[in-house]
């Protein structure tokens, strides 16, 4: 609870109401459930006022004649009326402020603004990609008028700009709020965008020797209220309004930026961040959004396959799994390695490093990747689940440490059997004549690579948005993912195969649900203690703190 | 870019003046360099980024806002004519178009624009601007850094003549 | 070519413009302090900052560049003893249409403005001011600085400044053609080297929120130069000048349809729009009447000639009459401007015979507005061409019957709605026009385009 003299009394629409001091009028307006329309105005970037569209009667304690607020008849301040409309993006609340959000002099404000954007704007609806999630629509039908007065030419502008290699910029449509000019100079610390020429004639561009190349210039086109600004990747692709929505995660790296994935008939279409403050804000990389479109290639693994003497045949996965259980079953101890990715999902790598106790080895690791991070959101580490991999003990302090002595022992024929869970061999040294003279390679993947075309059995798996599951982030949060699409072919959800595998080995486990195994994995592992798969939430669940020494505390099992 | 070291010297003497911000000296060097080489092509507004530790955009920003800066040379001789209602009242409509006339202008523009428009010799070029504060000796133009006030369309002729 | 002997009239008080056209007068430092110029300063520097402020404020001072803001009021916002350096700016952007004085004090008389300005520096503590002077003033801003070399040497800038520990430097910054650098934040914002977009207030107000985030004082050309003044016979004396909360002299523009335009320096009040047309400016052109009077620049509301005007007038015993009068008998002043439904504004008076076409003013004027128009938010940036699109097309034989209505209502959307006060300039003159001269633009309504006067062609 916080202290009384934090709160302060402001009456929204007739109403008091308690706002923590600080609050800016119009968020004031929306905790009390009065929406106020708005373009320019974004929470997370400072507040120019300029598209005027905010505008609601505001006033302030009349004062009486010993200078302290006059009383009316219920105990409260009298309400002096400011005649002038005012913004109520770029101010806070005071102590005994009035705001009505709609009276007739807001709707005759709103309305003019409408009428004031739309004069200029082209009638692109019918090609214009925001159709469906677009403001200047929505607040038309809400504040507008049905029909236009103009009887002049419109102002021209330029009209498909590319802005950087994946931004396109239609100038007409732009209302001029500047919320891209300010993300990027605020956020994104690349100042890049500007306004050029003047009055109605002023258009948003880059210098033509500097263009709109930053990797999180696609956070433009999520803000942008209008179809100004729009995803080369996306344009013309789908209607908003058919996409089906499902809250995820990004994996392209460790920090787990939240998304919403757009998907129509089993085809995933973009990728969006949501808003986690705890993670990435409302905001995400360009490289993560856009990586998915191997997704949908036509080239993805949909049938097992086990090979002959012929080469890699299809099979059911009856078949397969029987397959791989008798060949895993030759081998004990140290005479297998299982190679693991620290893109699984926490299910998945626990349920891997049961199978690792099974087969009873000690070669067992993730095959790390390290890029360089940046100053906001892109991590170095470019594994989504590292300390999954850690926490579960699949991998050690240091990841892929174990990788060379395995490399090394597969060459020498110490190793005759691997296990590759979702990662190409190649990446850890070995070359694909090294991986045919292994006795057995059970490989776990969705695309082809030298491994998969090396292995003896081959188990078709799912993507990451085919996925339910959780992963850790690089600061210890768990996160949810959420089956967005359905795997293609008879390709099987990763954690179930390795399941199958371990049953192949150990005979039955008692585990049929995603949640029988983030069940045990909650029983066993302290910091998880008490959670459940729903009570993750949307937003995640910090499960240490982000202090180094708790990270490193953690990683022992 | 080719900056002569005198040119240079005036700058980075205005931008001492702006101790707090060396952003402010973007258009005192804006001026500076129109003033010097007459116009702002793409190398001096990169230039000027440079030196002040801008973006380009930010100097693109200013040069597309402010008529005054041009991003063409004007011609050997620039004529600017007020345009704005007390001058109108008093004629300058009639005056740019005499102008025009004896400058050799052709204005293919459909109406009086505010654009910079050029002699084909390019000795002469105009420019209907804003009101330039003088508005009772209507009509006022200047010519380069020269001020006249009620002028005639008769003397057109005679004032070109001192600009050769 | 002007050659205008331009002798004052004898009904003028020239303080301000006592050097204007002054026969022998030039605009070096030696002529000023012949002249007994920087007496002023010197006095200044025995009173503390405080008293001058105080002095200021007694003297009802109100700013001459448009607002009329009670510059004592401005200055009073400065709190002494903060801790961020506070800055003066004096706006020499001269450019609202019908105003021309600012640009002979600065061609003619430029010491008295840096002496008015010194003295304000002192009074609020500014150790760092600018001049911002349009870029269209090439000569001026050389003159300036010019001048201000001669006060460094003369030791009247500088460190140390005659001795009184106080330091200031003044620099001139030049625009480059745009009217809204004339407004105080556009102003600010075009010196901190941005678009010289205008700063919402809240929070930016100047005198908290200024130049570089502190404190800052903008003030006219010419309220400047009376500061001077104040300093020297003292606020109480200076607003004895004048009437009640109209104190001091104006320096008054005219410019239009009346015999011998030009500059005039009056006491605030002093004169009423009938006399300074028919007395000062000899009156009409012959044959022609009086049509309409735009007395404050081309952003006041216009006045119709044949309108009756009531005004609410405070009588010395402390009574209020209300007093109808003709546009003639408007004494001019910033309250009785205000009664009559227009403003004192820059003091631009421009003065429309019964040849002007309505609909051909309000479009020249609409032009501008269309021009200048900085584009930050959307009433203005829209509303502005659009408004122009429409009497373009009323004057050229396109016009509609619903054109004045929605030009009317256009103005009704961007008045109150905008960043700054821009919004309001550019739509009074359609609202007023619309309001005092309805039937002609309703006329165009149908017609082919208009032949009266210069066109717009």
């Amino acid at each position: 609870m916080s202290e009384p003299t934090d709160l302060l009394n402001v009456q929204i629409d007739g109403i008091w109401y308690q706002f923590k001091k600080g609050t800016r009028v119009i968020e004031a307006c929306a905790q009390a459930g009065k929406f106020v329309p708005h373009y320019c105005y974004h929470p997370k970037l400072s507040s120019p006022g300029n598209c005027r569209m905010c505008l609601i009667e505001m006033g302030m304690p009349k004062l009486g004649p010993d200078r302290k607020p006059a009383l009316g008849p219920d105990g409260k301040p009298v309400i002096s009326w400011i005649p002038r409309p005012q913004i109520s993006c770029a101010q806070d609340i005071a102590e005994g402020m009035g705001v009505r959000t709609d009276s007739p002099l807001t709707r005759e404000c709103r309305n003019g603004v409408m009428e004031f954007l739309l004069i200029n704007h082209p009638l692109d609806c019918p090609i214009c990609d925001q159709a469906g999630e677009c403001q200047l629509q929505e607040y038309s039908v809400e504040f507008g008028t049905a029909g236009s007065r103009f009887l002049e030419e419109k102002v021209k502008k330029p009209k498909r700009v590319e802005l950087g290699p994946r931004v396109t910029l239609d100038d007409e449509r732009c209302i001029l709020c500047s919320r891209c000019i300010r993300f990027m100079k605020e956020v994104a610390h690349d100042d890049v965008l500007g306004f050029a020429s003047r009055g109605s004639h002023t258009y948003l561009t880059a210098h033509p020797g500097k263009l709109l190349d930053s990797n999180y210039s696609l956070n433009t086109v999520d803000i942008c209220p209008v179809g100004a600004l729009t995803s080369t990747d996306f344009r013309f692709k789908m209607r908003v309004w058919f996409l089906k929505e499902t809250k995820s995660i990004c994996t392209s790296c460790a920090t787990g930026c939240n998304t919403i994935i757009g998907t129509r008939e089993n085809v995933i279409y973009r990728q969006t961040p949501r808003e986690n403050n705890a993670v990435n804000s409302d905001w995400m990389c360009d490289y993560g959004r856009l990586n998915f479109h191997y997704i949908n290639s036509a080239e993805r693994l949909k049938i097992p396959q086990v090979r002959d003497s012929q080469g890699l045949a299809n099979v059911s996965w009856r078949s397969a799994l029987a397959k791989a259980g008798e060949e895993l079953k030759q081998y004990q101890k140290d005479g297998v390695a299982v190679v693991a990715s620290a893109k699984m999902t926490n299910e998945e790598l626990w349920l891997a490093k049961k199978l690792i106790d099974s087969l009873g080895t000690t070669y067992h690791d993730i095959v790390p990747r390290f890029g360089e991070a940046d100053d906001l959101l892109m991590s170095a580490d470019r594994n989504p689940n590292t300390l999954g991999a850690q926490l579960f003990g699949v991998t050690g302090e240091h990841p892929g440490a174990k990788l060379q002595e395995i490399a090394e022992s597969i060459g020498s024929g110490e190793i005759k059997a691997v296990v590759a869970l979702g990662e190409d061999l190649t990446q850890i040294g070995l070359t694909a004549s090294q991986l045919k003279k292994l006795s057995t390679l059970i490989v776990v993947g969705i695309l082809p690579n030298e491994t998969t075309r090396s292995a003896s059995v081959l188990l078709p798996a799912c993507a990451f948005p085919e996925k339910r599951g959780t992963m850790i982030n690089i600061k210890g949060r768990l996160q949810r993912l959420n089956r967005a699409l359905q795997p293609p072919g008879e390709a099987r959800d990763d954690w179930e195969i390795i399941r199958d595998l371990i049953q192949q080995l150990t005979g039955s486990n008692g585990i049929y649900l995603i949640e029988d195994v983030f069940k045990q994995i909650a029983d066993t592992i302290p910091e998880m203690k008490g959670l459940s798969f729903s009570r993750i939430g949307d937003t995640g669940v910090q499960l240490v703190d982000e202090t180094e020494e708790a990270r490193a505390a953690a990683v022992t099992v | 870019m080719d900056i002569p070291a005198e040119l240079e010297t005036k700058i980075d003497e205005a931008i001492t003046q702006y101790p707090v911000s060396k952003r402010s000296a973007t258009l005192p060097l804006l001026h500076l360099i129109q003033e010097q080489l007459g116009y702002i092509d793409e190398a001096a507004i990169e230039w000027v980024a440079k030196k002040l530790g801008l973006e380009p955009i930010n100097v693109l920003e200013l040069v597309t806002f402010y008529p005054m800066i041009r991003r063409e040379p004007a011609g050997k001789h620039h004529i600017r004519v007020c345009r704005t209602l007390s001058c109108a009242m008093a004629g300058s409509y009639e005056l740019l178009d005499t102008f025009c006339k004896y400058a050799r202008i052709d204005r293919q523009h459909n109406g009086h624009g505010t654009h910079l428009l050029k002699s084909e010799d390019g000795k002469y070029s105009i420019e209907f601007v804003e009101c330039l504060a003088s508005c009772g000796f209507g009509p006022v133009c200047m010519i380069n850094d020269d001020f006249y006030e009620a002028v005639s369309q008769e003397e057109v002729p005679q004032l070109l003549e001192k600009y050769q | 070519m002007a050659s205008t002997t331009r002798t004052p009239h004898p009904r003028e008080k020239r303080i301000i413009f006592k050097n204007i056209d002054r026969p022998g007068w030039t605009n070096d430092i030696e002529c000023y302090l012949h002249d007994g110029g920087y007496e002023e300063l010197k006095k200044a520097f025995t009173m503390k900052p405080e008293q001058i402020v105080n002095e200021v404020k007694a003297s009802g001072l109100r700013g001459r560049g448009g607002a009329g803001f009670p510059c004592g009021v401005k200055w009073g916002f400065i709190k002494p003893g903060g801790s961020k350096p506070v800055y003066l700016i004096c706006n020499a952007d001269e450019s609202e249409p019908g105003t021309f004085k600012d640009r002979y004090i600065i061609h003619q008389d430029p010491h008295q403005l840096l002496e008015g300005m010194i003295i304000s520096c002192y009074a609020v503590n500014a150790r760092l001011a600018y001049i911002y002077i349009r870029g269209e003033f090439p000569e001026g801003a050389k003159i300036l600085e010019h001048a201000l070399a001669e006060a460094k040497e003369q030791g009247f800038l500088g460190k140390n400044i005659l001795g009184s520990g106080f330091d200031l430097e003044i620099y001139v910054f030049r625009g480059a053609g745009a009217y809204i650098c004339g407004e105080e934040t556009g102003l600010i914002e075009s010196m901190e080297g941005k678009r010289p977009y205008p700063r919402i207030k809240p929070p930016y107000f100047p005198a908290v929120l200024g130049l570089y985030m502190c404190p800052t004082i903008v003030n006219n050309v010419e309220t400047l130069c009376n500061v001077k003044h104040i300093v020297r016979i003292g606020g109480a004396e200076y607003a004895k000048m004048g009437k009640p909360n109209n104190t001091g002299t104006r320096l008054l523009c005219v410019s239009g349809d009346v015999q011998q335009p030009g500059y005039y320096e009056f006491e605030v009040g002093g004169i009423t729009i009938g006399e300074l047309i028919n007395d000062i400016c000899g009156g009409m052109k012959p044959g022609r009447t009086l049509k309409a009077v735009i007395p404050g620049g081309s952003s006041a509301k216009v006045l119709n000639a044949k309108d009756r005007y009531k005004i609410k007038a405070k009588q010395p015993d402390g009574t209020t009459v209300e007093l109808e009068m003709g546009l003639e008998d408007i004494p001019i002043d910033f309250d009785t401007l205000a009664a009559a439904g227009s403003m004192a504004g820059s003091g631009g008076v421009i003065v429309m015979d019964d040849t002007r076409d309505m609909v051909w003013a309000l479009n020249n004027i609409n032009e501008f507005y269309a021009h200048e128009s900085c584009g930050q938010c959307t009433p203005c940036r829209e509303g502005s061409l659009w408004m122009k699109k429409i009497t373009e097309r009323m004057l050229h034989g396109g016009g509609v019957e619903q054109d004045t209505d929605t030009l009317k209502t256009v103005a009704d959307n961007i008045a109150g709605r905008t960043i700054c006060a821009f919004g309001e300039a550019c739509a009074w003159p359609t609202q007023s026009f619309i309001d005092k001269f309805r039937d002609e633009f309703a006329a165009t309504a149908g017609k082919k385009g208009s032949e009266n006067g210069s066109t717009n062609h």
